[in-house]
C-alpha cells in the first residue's frame, strides 16, 4: 500500500469535507467566503503537485492506482480547470436560492473523481472514479431549483448517464468474463492473443461507448446541447473541460495501453467517429441562437476535433489531445466568465442579446472575441498551435494510410463551418443592431484577474507553445507507442 | 538583429502602442501608425538598397535571423531576404505606409480600425520574409480575423456581412488545404523540420517519390491558388474588395493576394518539381479562366470596384501562366508582375476609394466629366488604368512581357490567347472606365466633389504612382535581383525532374535581352 501516492485526492477531498463541514456553521451571506477557500485551497494543492514526480511510476492500492507523468499531468489539468470553475461560480453563485457552499464541494468531488480516472489502471478504480464525477454532475446540473430547464437538464444527463454507466459496466463484465483481467497491465498481456475474441470486442466497444457518453462523441452526444443550455453556467464549464478531459484521459489510458494490439485494429472506426462527431457537432452549431447551446455544439465537434488525436494512434496525436485540452480549457473558461458577467444582467442568453457589448464593455468584447477566434482555431492563439498539433498528427499517418486523408478533409470542412457561427458571434459583438446590454456591467476583482489570466494564457500559448508541448510531451511518454 | 524584424516589429509595435492610448486620442493614434509604418518602410527601402552589398547567409538568404521557437518540432522564428521576395517586402512596406494614409478618412473607431491595421500590416510582412513554413502559414492567417472584422465594422454596401463572411471562408478554407500540403511537405521529407533551408537540402538529396509529390502539389496548388483567387475560385475577391474599407482592400489585393503565388514560387516548385510538371498544364488552363473570363466579366462591371477587383483578378492569371512555364525567364516574370500588380492594384483600390468618400458611389454612371473637377486624382486614375491594359513605362508591362516571352516556348498558344486577352479585353475596360468616370459630360450632381487638398492626400497616391513608374524605366533594379534567386529555382526543378529541356545556360542571353527590352520601352 502507498497511500503518499493519491495524498494529491486525499488533500482534494479533505477540502471538500472542509468546506461541507464549515457551510454548517457559516452565515449565509458568508458562504461565498467558501468559493474563495476552495480556490485558495486548490491553487495549495496545486502547487504542492509540483514537488511530486511521475517518474518511475508509482502504484498503489494492489496496482489499482497509478501514479505517472500522465496521471500527474491530467491532475494537474484538472486542479487548474477547478480553480477556474470555481470562480466562476463565485460570480455565478448569486443566482443560486440556496446551497451555494455545497455547489462549491461537489465541483472539489467533482474534481476528486477526475483526479482518479487520470489514475486508473484497474476497471474498477475507472468505474468508481466515473461514477464520483458522473453522480456530482447529476446535482451540479440541476442546480438551478426553480428553473425547468435546470431540472430538465439534471434529468436527461441523469437518464443518460445511466444508460452509459449501464454500456460501461456491461462492457466490463464482458472483458472479464474473457479475459479474466480487470488490471490494465494484466489485460494487456492477455489481449494480446485475444485480438479476435468478439466477445471481448464487444465488451471493448461498450467500454468505449460508455466513455464517449463523457466526451459527448457520436453517436452519445444527445444530451450535450440540452444539458449544456439548462445547467448553470459554471456547470456547464465544468462538464466542458473536466468531463470531456477525464473520458479522454481514461480513454487514453485504456486504448493506448490495456488493450493496444486491439486499439491498432480499430483505426477506421474511431476515424469515422471522430469525423462524423466534428460534422454533427458543427452543422448543428450553424443555426443556433442560445449561446450555451452553440458552446454545447462546439463542444461536441471539439470533442470530434480531439478524437482525431486518439485515432492517429501515435504519441504525436496523444501530444496534440493534452496540448489542446489545455488550450480549450482557457478558452471555454473566458467565454463562459463573459457570458457569465454579461447575462446575469439580462436575464436571457441568446447571441443577439451581445449586441452593442464593444461599445459597452470592450474589455469584455475584446476577451469574448479572442476566445473565438481561439475556438476557431487561428493564429495566433492557442487554439490555432493545438488544431495545427492534431492535423499534424493525422497528416502523418495518412502517408501510410489514405483514408486519414478524408479524416483530415473532414476537419477542414468542419473548421470552415465553424468559423461561420464563431465569427457571427464576433460579429454579434461588434456590429449586432440591438441593445440589451446596460451601461455598465461589474465584475469583481477576482473575475477580472481571471480574464486577464486567461486571455493571457490563450495568447501564451498561441506565442510561446514550447513548455507546454514539453511537458505533454513527457507525459505522453508514459503510453505504450 | 536583422532589419527584416525591425520592418516586422515595427507595425507590432504600433499596435500595441494603439492599444494603450485612450480611445479619445485620435491625433496619437494616426500618428503612432503613420510613424511605425513609415519607419518600417524606410527600413525597408535600406534593405533594398543594401541588398547588393549584404552578406548572403545560410541558403543564400540575406539580412538572415534565426531564433528557436519550438524545438520538439523544429519549429524557428526565420526571417531572411534573397531576389524573389525582397521586392515584394519593399512593396508591401510602401503599400502599408500609402494603407494608413489613406485611413485618414476613418471616422468611426479610430483605435479599432488602426490597430487592427496593424496587426494586419505585420502578418503581411512577416509571412513575405518567413523562410520557415509554419511562420510562413502563421503570419498570413494573422491577417485573416482583422480583415473580418474591418470589412464587417467600416465596409460599405448592403452585402457586406455576406461579402466579408464569403472572403473569411474562402480564405480559411484555402489556408487549411496549403496547411495539409505543407504538413505533408513535413512528413514525408522524413528532414522532421519545418526550416525551408534545411528541407530544400534534404530534398535534394533525397526527393520525395513522384506519387507523393503530385499529391502535395496538387495541395499547395489549390490550397495556395483559393489564396490568389486562381479561377474557378475567384470569386470572393471582387465581391470582398468592393465591400472593404479602402485601406483593407489596398493590402488585401495589393501584398496579402501575392502570399499564395509567393508559396507557390518559394515552397512548391523547387521541394516538389515532379508534382510541378504534372500539374502545369492544369494550371495552364485555369489561368485562362482568370485572363480571359475574369477579363470579360471586368468588362461587363458598371461599378468601379468590382471592375478593377475583376480586372485584378485577371492579372492573377499572368502570374500563373509564368510559374506553369517553369522556365527562368516565366517566374521572373511573374515575380516582377507580382510587386508590380501590388503597386497597381494598391493604387486604383486608394483612388476608388477617394472617390467613393467624394460621392458614396462608385456605380460609374453617375460620375461624368470628373477629369474636370478632379484634375489630380483623375490624372492618377488614367494612369492607373493604363497601367493595368500594360501601357510601356510602368513595371507591370516589364513583367507581363517577361511572363509572355518566357511562356512562348512551351505554351506558345496560350501566349497568344492572353496577349489577345489582356491587350484587347484589358484595353477595352479600362479605356471605358476612363471614359464613363473622367470624360464626357460633367454628372449633374458632382459638384460637391473636390480634388486632393493638400499633401498628406496626394502622398500616398504619388509614392505608389512613383514606384510603379520608377520600377518600369529601371526594372533591372528589381530583375537583377529576381533572376539570380529564381536561377536558383529552376536548378532545383532542373534537378529534380532531370529535365534538360529547362536548361539555363541556353536562356540566359535571352532574358538579358528580354528584360533589356521591357526596360527600354
Amino acid at each position: 500500500m502507498n497511500i503518499a501516492a493519491s495524498i494529491l485526492e486525499i488533500a482534494v477531498i479533505g477540502l471538500g469535507i472542509a468546506v461541507m463541514l464549515a457551510d454548517l456553521w457559516l452565515p449565509r451571506e458568508k458562504k461565498i467566503w467558501l468559493g474563495y477557500a476552495s480556490a485558495a485551497g486548490l491553487a495549495l494543492i496545486l502547487f504542492g503537485s509540483f514537488s511530486m514526480s511521475g517518474n518511475p511510476a508509482t502504484l498503489a492500492f494492489g496496482d489499482m492506482y497509478i501514479l505517472d507523468g500522465f496521471a500527474l499531468f491530467f491532475k494537474r489539468f484538472f486542479l487548474i480547470a477547478a480553480i477556474l470553475v470555481v470562480v466562476v461560480s463565485i460570480e455565478y453563485s448569486p443566482k443560486f436560492q440556496s446551497g451555494k457552499g455545497e455547489y462549491f464541494t461537489l465541483i472539489l468531488f467533482a474534481l476528486a473523481g477526475m483526479m482518479f480516472s487520470a489514475s486508473a489502471n484497474h476497471f474498477a478504480l475507472l468505474f468508481v472514479s466515473l461514477e464520483l464525477m458522473t453522480i456530482t454532475f447529476y446535482i451540479l446540473t440541476s442546480f438551478l431549483r426553480s428553473h425547468l430547464f435546470s431540472l430538465e437538464a439534471g434529468i436527461k444527463y441523469l437518464i443518460l448517464g445511466a444508460l452509459s454507466s449501464g454500456f460501461l459496466v456491461y462492457g466490463i463484465a464482458l472483458v472479464y468474463g474473457t479475459t479474466g483481467a480487470m488490471d490494465f497491465a494484466e489485460l494487456s498481456e492477455k489481449s494480446e492473443t485475444m485480438t479476435n475474441n468478439p466477445l471481448l470486442l464487444v465488451g471493448l466497444l461498450m467500454i468505449i461507448g460508455g466513455l464517449a457518453f463523457k466526451i459527448a462523441a457520436f453517436p452519445f452526444h444527445i444530451w450535450a446541447p440540452d444539458v449544456y443550455q439548462g445547467s448553470p453556467a459554471s456547470t456547464t464549464a465544468f462538464l466542458a473541460i473536466g468531463s470531456k478531459a477525464a473520458g479522454f484521459a481514461l480513454l487514453m489510458r485504456l486504448l493506448f495501453t490495456a488493450v493496444p494490439e486491439i486499439t491498432i485494429e480499430w483505426e477506421k472506426l474511431l476515424m469515422i467517429m471522430a469525423g462524423v462527431t466534428i460534422l454533427y457537432g458543427n452543422l448543428c452549431a450553424l443555426p443556433q441562437r442560445n449561446i450555451k447551446r452553440l458552446l454545447g455544439y462546439s463542444s461536441i465537434a471539439n470533442g470530434g476535433y480531439l478524437l482525431m488525436g486518439i485515432a492517429a494512434m501515435s504519441a504525436s496525436g496523444s501530444t496534440a489531445i493534452l496540448y489542446y485540452l489545455y488550450s480549450y480549457m482557457f478558452t471555454v473558461v473566458a467565454a463562459f466568465m463573459v457570458i457569465v458577467l454579461v447575462m446575469r444582467h439580462i436575464g436571457a442568453e441568446d447571441i443577439v442579446h451581445l449586441a452593442k457589448l464593444h461599445e459597452r464593455a470592450p474589455g469584455l468584447a475584446g476577451v469574448m472575441t479572442l476566445s473565438m477566434v481561439s475556438l476557431a482555431g487561428i493564429p495566433p492563439l492557442a487554439g490555432f498551435f493545438g488544431k495545427f498539433l492534431l492535423f499534424k498528427a493525422v497528416v502523418e499517418q495518412a502517408t501510410a494510410y489514405a483514408p486519414y486523408y478524408y479524416l483530415a478533409g473532414v476537419a477542414i470542412v468542419g473548421v470552415v463551418i465553424s468559423l461561420y457561427y464563431y465569427f457571427g458571434i464576433i460579429r454579434t459583438i461588434y456590429w449586432g443592431k440591438q441593445q440589451m446590454i446596460p451601461e455598465t456591467i461589474h465584475m469583481s476583482p477576482l473575475s477580472r484577474a481571471t480574464l486577464w489570466v486567461c486571455s493571457a494564457l490563450m495568447i501564451y500559448l498561441g506565442i510561446m507553445p514550447e513548455r507546454l508541448m514539453q511537458a505533454a510531451t513527457v507525459a505522453v511518454e508514459s503510453l505504450n507507442f | 538583429m536583422s532589419i527584416l524584424t525591425f520592418i516586422l516589429i515595427l507595425p507590432l509595435l504600433g499596435a500595441g502602442l494603439v492599444a494603450m492610448l485612450p480611445k479619445s486620442a485620435k491625433g496619437g493614434i494616426r500618428t503612432v501608425a503613420l510613424a511605425t509604418t513609415a519607419l518600417s518602410m524606410l527600413c525597408a527601402v535600406i534593405a533594398f538598397l543594401t541588398f547588393n552589398s549584404a552578406t548572403a547567409g545560410p541558403g543564400g538568404y540575406k539580412f538572415y535571423q534565426k531564433a528557436a521557437w519550438v524545438t520538439a518540432l523544429d519549429i524557428n522564428y526565420q526571417v531572411g531576404a534573397d531576389g524573389i521576395n525582397i521586392g515584394l517586402i519593399l512593396m508591401g512596406a510602401i503599400v502599408s505606409f500609402a494603407a494608413v494614409c489613406v485611413s485618414r478618412t476613418i471616422q468611426d473607431r479610430i483605435k479599432e480600425f488602426h490597430f487592427l491595421m496593424l496587426i494586419m500590416i505585420a502578418g503581411i510582412l512577416g509571412a513575405f520574409m518567413s523562410i520557415d513554413i509554419f511562420f510562413f502559414y502563421f503570419f498570413h492567417e494573422l491577417a485573416l480575423v482583422p480583415t473580418f472584422i474591418m470589412i464587417g465594422i467600416w465596409g460599405r454596401g448592403k452585402d457586406k456581412n455576406f461579402a466579408t463572411y464569403k472572403m473569411t471562408l474562402y480564405l480559411t478554407l484555402g489556408a487549411l488545404v496549403a496547411l495539409v500540403g505543407l504538413v505533408l511537405l513535413y512528413v514525408q521529407s522524413g528532414a522532421k523540420t519545418f526550416d525551408l533551408i534545411a528541407l530544400q537540402e534534404q530534398l535534394q538529396e533525397n526527393p520525395i517519390s513522384a506519387n507523393s509529390q503530385t499529391t502535395i502539389f496538387g495541395f499547395l496548388l489549390f490550397g495556395f491558388g483559393i489564396l490568389v483567387s486562381l479561377w474557378p475560385f475567384h470569386t470572393w475577391a471582387p465581391i470582398g474588395y468592393g465591400a472593404a474599407p479602402t485601406a483593407t482592400a489596398m493590402l488585401h489585393a495589393g501584398v496579402l493576394k501575392k502570399f499564395g503565388i509567393y508559396g507557390l514560387i518559394r515552397i512548391a516548385l523547387p521541394l516538389v518539381p515532379q508534382g510541378a510538371q504534372v500539374w502545369l498544364e492544369v494550371l495552364a488552363w485555369l489561368c485562362m479562366g482568370n485572363i480571359l473570363y475574369c477579363g470579360w466579366v471586368a468588362m461587363r462591371q458598371k461599378n468601379l470596384n468590382m471592375l478593377i477587383g475583376n480586372s485584378s483578378v485577371a492579372h492573377m492569371g499572368f502570374v500563373f501562366l509564368g510559374i506553369a512555364s517553369m522556365n527562368l525567364i516565366g517566374i521572373s516574370g511573374a515575380v516582377l508582375v507580382m510587386v508590380a500588380h501590388g503597386f497597381l492594384a494598391a493604387l486604383s483600390f486608394g483612388l476608388s476609394g477617394y472617390l467613393y468618400d467624394q460621392k458614396k458611389t462608385l456605380e460609374m454612371d453617375q460620375y461624368g466629366g470628373t477629369l474636370k473637377q478632379l484634375p489630380f486624382i483623375g490624372t492618377l486614375l488614367v494612369m492607373a488604368m493604363m497601367a493595368g491594359c500594360g501601357l510601356p513605362g510602368f513595371a507591370n508591362f516589364a513583367g507581363e512581357v517577361t511572363v509572355l516571352f518566357g511562356a512562348w516556348k512551351s505554351l506558345p498558344w496560350f501566349v497568344v490567347a492572353t496577349a489577345w486577352g489582356a491587350l484587347i479585353i484589358g484595353a477595352v475596360y479600362a479605356l471605358r472606365a476612363v471614359r464613363k468616370i473622367l470624360h464626357g459630360p460633367v454628372a449633374s450632381e458632382a459638384s460637391s466633389i473636390e480634388d486632393a487638398a493638400n499633401y498628406w492626400i496626394k502622398l500616398p497616391f504619388v509614392l505608389l504612382v512613383a514606384s510603379l513608374l520608377f520600377f518600369g524605366i529601371f526594372p533591372s533594379l528589381l530583375t537583377n535581383k529576381i533572376r539570380t534567386s529564381v536561377a536558383e529555382v529552376v536548378k532545383s526543378i532542373e534537378a529534380g525532374t532531370q529535365d534538360s529541356t529547362i536548361m539555363l545556360a541556353e536562356e540566359t542571353d535571352s532574358v538579358e535581352s528580354n528584360i533589356q527590352l521591357a526596360g527600354q520601352d
